[in-house]
């Protein structure tokens, strides 16, 4: 069924009584040409990328929850591409650009919101490298600008430029940069993958891999074994629980990143904004909502939830760098597992074993790259060849010390 | 109707007050509702999506439609709840989400076009034409939306954070925590019983049931007289504990002084509290639900206990006449209640065809309320009677009772699910509890005032006996023990809308569509419908919106599932969370010992990491920092200059092994470093990324002292604690941070001998020959006093560091420029030891960024390849050893007028400018007063062996570009006679 | 989190930082063969377990030990602390 403001006004004049469930509740073939594991928004991104561009016809999302209820649906919404390094940039550049093609595309509105995202510099040496980062998004073809102080102050008035700690010395903004409606991306993307014949099967735990003589030849589920020509998995913080079952240690360490929600507030911040000084972020919601967050706690754990000292933490930087927040009120904090890697960037690559592919590693940047993930994921496992944006994202770059290391933290996966 | 008799409020005073500009009165005690509702206003606010209009539904924090602006200016407080705001002479309020006026709000045409902004309408529309959601639609969703506004301000007033111990915390200050508190409280116990409201005993100050022979509010005003007096117990009011986090730490909002005008001088408004408890006792009470119906969102309907409370504890009530909509007993106690103050009962509704009967009042049993009408406030209720005839019943207000949900939010902080009670219809407290939680009364489901005093008394004596402590049981009043009988009712199935979360709107249809569409598990339902996401986080309606997906799929409610509750339990500023680390109190400060002379002498300083250091020394007449930083760069060349270093990591390496440990913590040899002689280290990580660098000084066989940049102060020493405690368990080394305990200075320039010389005690010969370049000692200046002496230099010019103990640092800055008159001595900051560092072609920060090797910063050849050291074996992977792999190089512009940034990319010189063409970037630039040019260090691919190249450094994002010529990076002096002079 | 410092008692976990895993005592000899296939399974791979954690602890704003903390990532319980150092010796490291 196809959404449109036409069919919204129909149903309003009807009673509602045709909307049809945005995705059927499939149950589990015995066997499948392609199998992905975890139906978060880069499994169902995989799959429908799979039927839609390439073709794909018998292809099953498997999630032991419902979908939709990992780190797509509990994170900060932002996209953007603002990368440094070659083999970054390109990769989250073409993530962008689906972003922007993407409601259009699988026809639901997911409200990508370009406003901006501006990351603030405190220091000249900051200043210097945004302009090494901003230089390269340009010759990488990407929109970046960089402000000076008066330039920070036009676009956001209400930042401590007056009795701040760390003065506010300029920013890099990027105008393409913005939020989207998480949820929506997760639900989209499973509609559309719907229409296209993907079968996604809700709870449905992946408890082992059938492997024989070094090939993969399917799951066994809590709802029976299930026959895969190929396997892909997409499980972002249980990265390292899955894998294990089928033997494979991952450069890869599970921790928790907190993120926070505000009351409702009428429009007051204008994009997204990053304090470079101190941790923490901060975008408005459509429904107006402050969406914030800073660092992760640091700590190993699957627990999904964090610890008052970064609650604080978080908290101390807005009030640092936009002390007019002061009187909003915190309504609801929750936390996300992270699968962060050794370098903080994120491995879209084929496993030793014949038949299984591994996504993950996308540490607490992994909404943002869910369309070219997806994109990207499908095209390996259709193909057996890296999407040409994704070519960095191999297993053995550690092996080969071909780090992608951003934020030059070296492999302590809390620092990245 | 105004008053009504009785009441826990001050009527010996009159408290004034406005609400949209219009002036009322109302007595300490109230709260902003309560005082409304006593001067007849039922209508406090609009709803988020239809603008529906809406008074208050409860009496507590749990309120999801009086919702207020609070205060003007920078005070002002959006979504502050106006059924817990405790009116102070002089409140301001406003109400929300209007256009137009509260009572003509504009936007309540939203209302009228409410079929098509259905359950997730939007998720199926505005994509067309693609430009106009961001033009058009977004913005105009956007303003729609949001509650409250911020001022935009800064908040001016301060926040406080605090932290507490207690052998038991109780959260709840009604009959279980009173009793609770009483029990341990004797017992000797460190108790902190802590409750949100302002006036503490719970419902006993609702309700009108006797406890022994007194009132309920007069037994816990004695208990808590004598809780007061009691040294171990701290009673914490107007205090929500809002999160059960890891091991026993409790989250605390104290409102310290929101019942004021404005905070007292020194005193904070709030005071977010970290309480470290070794045993919880949860009596958090539970909450009334509603009942679904059409039309159910009027003001003037709330719940039956909240009419209570207004009636019995604010002696306040907005309605001549009252019916009460109830599915268990509680309605009638309502409707006695209010009978007792005066108010007409017009019906009481009992869904329940065995309803009690009684003259007193009109009982329709086995009837429910269909629908109700008033445009601005309710005027009456439709009844379908148990005949299924319809009738209608003038009303101004409605109490509705659905039976109560056990406040079990903290319980499921910790992941904990809660579980179904059938007796209660509602879910309690599950099995897997917050580590050391118990949970009495209501709380628990016990929803009668004796069983809540029993089982709050139990719970004390079992969980100080956990704790090793005896605990008598109390003697406890005889109290109102009636057995709880509800038969459950969730919604009256009609074809209008009935709301469920009456902030958000969200209606019984808008569930029953999201089941239609799929959205059927409870995440799904809840991020669809937006039900339970308001600021009231769905304590009134979660579980009503549950019990109609669970009727839709046919499934029990507990199958169809149970929500997870997070913190924080109510709303908390985000102030709070700061306290006062905020505004130009972030963080810490660190002032070098040289901080306060430079100071006197006008220096502009600059951040780095936690420290303030001077940045350059403006003199009289410079009015660019670029004349003041030549000046200082020149003067030094010239004749000396001197820098405070101090922030320079200082780590001091003791015993018999330390020169080993050394050896391995840097790539370079350190073992046969000679006593009174330093070397440049540099250290990598276990990756093989360059990780720190610094100089190393052997002041005797067992003693080193070790130089970090400032940056990496701290990440240095701990590395080395990891490599000494875990790598190397047994080697004899010890290492401590001497950073804060040393000033020092680097005096640098060719009269630097000399200035020191004035200084140094004749015992010491600091000549070439006897104190050459890299040479350091134990030496004493100014007639005695312990420094020492490094003769390093980073400037490239001849030049020592000298570190005397920190108090003495001042006094030896002061000495410093006194003796360099005569040299005509300059103090320099950051900038000038910046530019000569990189006229020197030293790396620093820029350079080390995390991403390079030594091989990068064309010190390939210092790792040591004969002995083991941190980071060597990785060093040696292909990727890092590439040929045309990034080199540390010199540029300087082919014509010498033009300028260049750091940060720009190069690119060939006939190359298009894009990302395949990239050769490398610009790290350091630099004017060079020197040279009379632009001067930069940057990383080129194969840059070694490309000297005399001319390269594009462009910078787009600044539309500039520049030619440049590689070079090497010792731009002066490359032999190095200087620093060896 | 409050940490059981064998030696100081209980410790608010904010007083201290964070490494990883405990496997990171066991660096391997740098001549052995194979050794940067060794250093890259040590210092790369990780267990990453779902339950009982064997993890490195620094109480930088205390005595500055080493920690080894034994943590259930799933409920973040703390079972154990000792001194890293007496867990390096009991797995064989010396000088």
């Amino acid at each position: 069924m196809r959404y449109s403001g036409f069919r919204v006004l129909k149903e309003a004049l009807t009673g509602h009584k045709g909307w049809k469930p945005a995705w059927r509740d499939a149950a589990p073939q015995p066997r499948y040409d392609i199998v992905v594991v975890g139906g978060g928004g880069h499994g169902l991104a995989t799959a429908y990328y799979l039927a839609k561009v390439f073709s794909k016809s018998s292809v099953a999302v498997i999630e032991k929850g419902w979908i939709g209820g990992g780190n797509v649906g509990r994170n900060t919404t932002i996209i953007r591409s603002n990368y440094l390094l070659d083999g970054n940039e390109p990769f989250y550049e073409f993530s962008m650009k689906l972003w922007e093609g993407l409601e259009q595309d699988f026809n639901f509105n997911a409200m990508v919101s370009q406003r901006g995202v501006l990351n603030l510099c405190h220091t000249d040496g900051q200043r210097d490298a945004f302009r090494r980062r901003a230089n390269g998004m340009r010759l990488n073809g990407v929109d970046a600008e960089l402000l000076d102080a008066d330039g920070v102050r036009k676009m956001a008035p209400f930042l401590n430029f007056d009795a701040a700690r760390f003065p506010i010395k300029g920013g890099l903004l990027q105008p393409r940069g913005g939020t989207v409606r998480h949820d929506a991306v997760a639900w989209g993307y499973a509609r559309g993958a719907d229409s296209r014949g993907v079968d996604i099967i809700q709870n449905c735990e992946v408890t082992g891999f059938k492997i024989d003589n070094g090939t993969c030849l399917g799951v066994e589920t809590t709802r029976g074994f299930i026959g895969a020509g190929k396997v892909g998995v997409a499980v972002a913080g249980s990265s390292g629980q899955v894998m294990a079952k089928a033997g494979i240690r991952l450069p890869i360490e599970s921790h928790v990143l907190q993120a926070f929600v505000s009351e409702g507030l009428k429009p007051i911040i204008p994009a997204v904004i990053t304090y470079g000084a101190g941790h923490f972020y901060v975008s408005q919601s459509d429904k107006g909502g402050l969406v914030f967050g800073g660092d992760i706690d640091g700590y190993n754990s699957y627990a999904q939830r964090g610890n008052l000292p970064v609650v604080e933490d978080v908290c101390e930087g807005g009030m640092a760098l936009m002390p007019m927040i002061g009187r909003a009120k915190l309504l609801r904090m929750w936390g996300g597992i992270m699968d962060m890697s050794m370098d903080g960037s994120p491995i879209i690559d084929k496993t030793d074993i014949a038949g299984l592919y591994f996504n993950g590693g996308w540490c607490y940047g992994g909404f943002k790259a869910t369309p070219a993930s997806g994109m990207c994921f499908a095209h390996l496992l259709a193909t057996d060849a890296p999407h040409e944006t994704a070519t960095a994202y191999r297993f053995d770059r550690f092996r080969k010390g071909l780090m992608i290391d951003e934020k030059g933290m070296g492999a302590q996966p809390n620092l990245h | 109707m105004t008053r009504l008799s009785g009441g826990l409020i001050d009527r010996s005073q009159t408290l004034s007050f406005s609400f949209d500009g219009k002036s009322y009165g109302g007595h300490p005690g109230d709260t902003l509702a309560s005082a409304l509702l006593s001067n007849d206003v039922r209508l406090m606010g609009r709803s988020f999506k239809y603008h529906r209009p809406r008074g208050p539904l409860t009496a507590g924090s749990e309120e999801p439609n009086a919702i207020v602006e609070l205060r003007n200016g920078a005070r002002q407080e959006p979504n502050a709840r106006a059924t817990v705001a405790e009116l102070y002479d002089g409140l301001n309020a406003r109400s929300q989400n209007s256009v137009g006026s509260l009572r003509f709000d504009l936007l309540a045409v939203n209302d009228l076009l409410s079929p098509f902004f259905a359950a997730g309408f939007y998720y199926k529309t505005f994509m067309w034409p693609k430009a106009f959601w961001e033009k058009l639609y977004e913005p105009m969703i956007r303003r729609a939306a949001g509650l409250g506004s911020l001022d935009g301000q800064p908040d001016p007033d301060m926040y406080d954070k605090g932290f507490l111990h207690s052998d038991l915390l109780i959260i709840g200050a009604g009959p279980a925590g009173l009793a609770a508190a009483l029990t341990a409280g004797r017992a000797g116990a460190d108790v902190i019983l802590a409750d949100e409201d302002f006036l503490l005993g719970g419902r006993l100050n609702s309700e009108t049931h006797a406890l022994g022979d007194t009132s309920g509010s007069d037994w816990a005003k004695a208990a808590l007289a004598e809780l007061a007096s009691l040294p171990n117990v701290r009673v914490m009011s107007r205090t929500t504990i809002i999160g059960a986090m890891d091991h026993g730490i409790y989250g605390a909002l104290e409102r310290v002084s929101d019942h004021l005008r404005e905070p007292a001088p020194d005193t904070p408004r709030q005071t977010f509290w970290r309480i470290y408890t070794t045993r919880s006792l949860l009596c958090a009470g539970a909450t009334e639900r509603p009942i679904a119906f059409e039309n159910n969102d009027r003001p003037g309907i709330m719940l039956g206990s909240a009419l209570r409370s207004y009636a019995n504890r604010w002696a306040a009530c907005a309605a001549q006449d009252v019916a009460i909509f109830t599915n268990n007993d509680e309605g009638h106690r309502t409707a006695e209640d209010l009978l007792t103050k005066g108010v007409r009962i017009a019906a009481v509704i009992d869904s329940r065809a065995d309803a009690p009967k009684t003259n007193r009042y009109e009982v329709f049993a086995g009837s429910v309320v269909t629908n109700s009408a008033g445009r601005l406030g309710l005027t009456s209720v439709s009844v379908r009677l148990a005949n299924g005839e319809t009738r209608k019943v003038a009303c101004q207000g409605l109490g509705v009772s659905g039976g109560w949900n056990p406040n079990v939010h903290l319980t499921c902080h910790q992941r904990g699910r809660p579980q179904w009670n059938a007796d209660l219809a509602a879910f309690v407290p599950g099995g897997t509890l917050p580590p050391g939680m118990r949970v009495a009364g209501a709380a628990q489901g016990i929803l009668s005032t004796a069983g809540a005093l029993s089982s709050g008394a139990a719970a004390a004596v079992a969980a100080l006996s956990d704790l090793g402590i005896k605990a008598k049981a109390i003697t406890l009043p005889k109290a109102e023990d009636t057995p709880f009988r509800i038969t459950p009712l969730f919604h009256v199935p009609g074809k209008g809308r009935a709301w469920l979360d009456q902030q958000n709107d969200v209606t019984v249809k808008d569930v029953k569509l999201a089941h239609q569409e799929g959205y059927i598990s409870v995440e799904h339902l809840k991020r669809y419908t937006t039900l339970g996401m308001a600021t009231d986080q769905g304590k009134t309606s979660n579980i009503g919106g549950l019990a109609v997906m669970a009727e839709m799929t046919g499934k029990s409610i507990p199958d169809t599932g149970t929500t997870i509750y997070r913190p924080p339990y109510t709303p908390v500023s985000i102030a709070a969370f700061a306290g006062r680390s905020a505004g130009p109190d972030f963080r810490p400060t660190r002032l070098t010992p040289s901080h306060h002379w430079a100071a006197q002498q006008g220096a502009v300083f600059v951040e780095v990491g936690m420290w303030l250091r001077a940045q350059w020394f403006p003199q009289a007449g410079e009015t660019t920092w670029r004349q003041s930083v030549d000046r200082e760069v020149l003067a030094t060349r010239k004749s000396v200059g001197i820098c405070d270093v101090t922030t320079l990591g200082k780590i001091d390496v003791q015993g018999t092994d330390a020169a080993e440990f050394l050896n391995r913590i840097y790539a370079n040899p350190f073992g046969k470093l000679a006593v009174g002689k330093v070397r440049y280290g540099l250290m990598l990580r276990e990756d093989g990324i360059a990780m720190d660098d610094g100089t190393t000084a052997r002041l005797a066989e067992d003693h080193f002292v070790m130089t970090t940049t400032t940056a990496n102060a701290v990440g240095v020493y701990r590395h080395m604690e990891f490599c000494r405690q875990c790598l190397w368990p047994d080697m004899d080394v010890q290492i401590i941070s001497t950073t804060e305990a040393w000033a020092q200075y680097s005096v640098a320039g060719p009269n630097a001998r000399k200035l020191l010389q004035k200084i140094v005690d004749p015992a010491f010969d600091i000549g070439n020959d006897a104190f050459p370049y890299m040479g350091c000692g134990d030496i004493t200046v100014c007639g005695g006093l312990r420094a020492r002496l490094f003769r390093i230099s980073f400037s490239g010019e001849l030049a020592f560091e000298i570190a005397v103990p920190t108090r003495y640092g001042d006094a030896l800055m002061r000495r410093l420029v006194e003796v360099g008159q005569e040299f005509d001595a300059v103090v320099y900051g950051t900038e000038a030891l910046g530019v000569m560092r990189i006229e020197k072609g030293h790396a620093a920060g820029n350079e080390l960024n995390g991403t390079t090797t030594a091989l990068n910063l064309g010190m390939g050849g210092m790792v040591n390849k004969k002995k083991d050291s941190i980071g060597s074996t990785l060093s040696e992977r292909e990727g890092l050893n590439r040929p045309d792999a990034l080199c540390l190089v010199g540029f300087r512009p082919v014509n010498h007028a033009d300028n260049f940034a750091a940060g720009s990319h190069l690119i060939g010189k006939d190359d298009v400018a894009n990302a395949a063409n990239d050769q490398g970037y610009l790290t350091s630039v630099a004017y060079s007063p020197n040279l009379g040019h632009t001067i930069g260090l940057g990383f080129l691919k194969n840059g070694a062996n490309r000297k005399g190249e001319t390269l594009r450094a462009v910078n787009p994002v600044q539309n500039a570009e520049t030619l440049v010529e590689v070079v090497s990076a010792h731009f002066i002096d490359p032999e190095g006679d200087r620093l060896r002079a | 989190m409050i940490i059981p410092h064998p030696l100081l008692g209980p410790r608010d976990s904010q007083e201290f930082t964070y490494l990883g895993d405990v496997s990171l005592i066991d660096r391997p000899d740098w001549q052995a063969t194979g050794a940067v296939d060794q250093f890259h399974d040590y210092l790369y791979l990780r267990d990453n377990p779902a339950g009982l954690h064997r993890e490195l602890w620094f109480h930088e704003q205390g005595d500055r030990s080493w920690l080894v903390v034994t943590r259930d990532t799933r409920t973040h319980e703390i079972t154990g602390a000792e001194l890293a150092r007496d867990v390096a010796r009991t797995k064989g490291r010396s000088t």
